[in-house]
């Protein structure tokens, strides 16, 4: 399965639906979509990843890229996804430190820091 | 020797179909099922190295991944043909930087410059080190490159069609 998005806004945040593979090869797809929100302006994104299958370094060094992307702007990344096998990558990596990762879009949407 | 052995060009879009074939044999020689997506992340992390590798030094060179079954364990091999690097050829694993310091050096801006740069070389062996309990990231006896070999139990082999034939009738 490719990747897919999908993106729409709630207040001042911007929701970015994925679903499929984030891998080697799809990773870029979603680099773009990241620069292109933070380049229009959306400084506060929700990426909900619910609907992803599958999840690779390359995936992990596109989020890291678009929290510092929106951190320059005192933006903010927050994830969401409540699958064990994302949730585990997370975990080895230390990246559920570097990340706010929320069980719903909604949950994220209230979520302030 | 291999049972199945597989080349591709190095590029990004051949990494899914090695996962999936990885996935389909470690399914028919029994390794479990809750460890299939630790066998696809690992494959996927050890070829996409491998891509980038050959991306950087010889891009016409063909990955190479060879997948055994012998004895029990199955054990999938990935080798490249770049130089081998200084953290893989030295076997001090502390040499190596943590997840996190290499994660806190990819550049928020570095993506935008080349489409190629991904992350630094090493957080998928980093990655495949959390994972997979038994891994050997060796210097390729050839002098040609790196061997990320991975290895699972073959559990699940028992359970194969062949061997359980008969009992449902």
């Amino acid at each position: 399965m490719d990747l897919s998005l999908s993106t729409r806004t709630e207040g001042d945040r911007t929701i970015v639906k994925v679903g499929g593979e984030i891998d080697v090869y799809t990773a870029p797809k979603l680099r773009e979509q990241l620069i292109d929100l933070v380049s229009s302006g959306a400084y506060h994104l929700v990426v909900d990843m619910e609907e992803v299958d599958f999840l690779d370094s390359t995936g992990l060094g596109v989020l890291v890229g678009g929290l510092k992307r929106v951190r320059a702007h005192e933006g903010s990344l927050r994830l969401v996804c409540t699958q064990e096998r994302i949730l585990k990558i997370f975990r080895i990596t230390g990246l559920t430190k570097v990340f706010p990762i929320h069980s719903s879009v909604d949950e994220a949407l209230s979520a302030t820091d | 020797m291999a049972t199945v052995e597989l080349q591709f060009g190095a590029l990004p879009l051949h990494v899914r179909t090695a996962r999936l074939i990885a996935a389909a044999i470690a399914r028919r020689v029994g390794v479990e099922e809750s460890l299939m997506d630790e066998v696809k992340l690992a494959v996927g992390e050890a070829c996409s190295r491998a891509v980038d590798v050959h991306a950087e030094h010889d891009p016409t060179q063909l990955v190479t991944v060879l997948f055994s079954d012998a004895d029990d364990v199955f054990t999938i091999s990935v080798l490249d043909a770049g130089p081998p690097l200084a953290q893989v050829a030295d076997d001090d694993e502390g040499m190596r930087p943590s997840v996190g310091e290499m994660l806190s050096r990819v550049d928020a801006d570095g993506g935008e410059l080349d489409p190629a740069v991904r992350l630094p070389a090493g957080l998928g062996l980093a990655l495949i080190e959390g994972l997979v309990d038994d891994v050997m990231i060796t210097p390729r006896a050839d002098g040609r490159g790196t061997r990320v070999q991975m290895s699972w139990p073959m559990v699940g082999a028992l359970l194969l069609p062949e061997a359980a034939g008969g009992t449902g009738d």
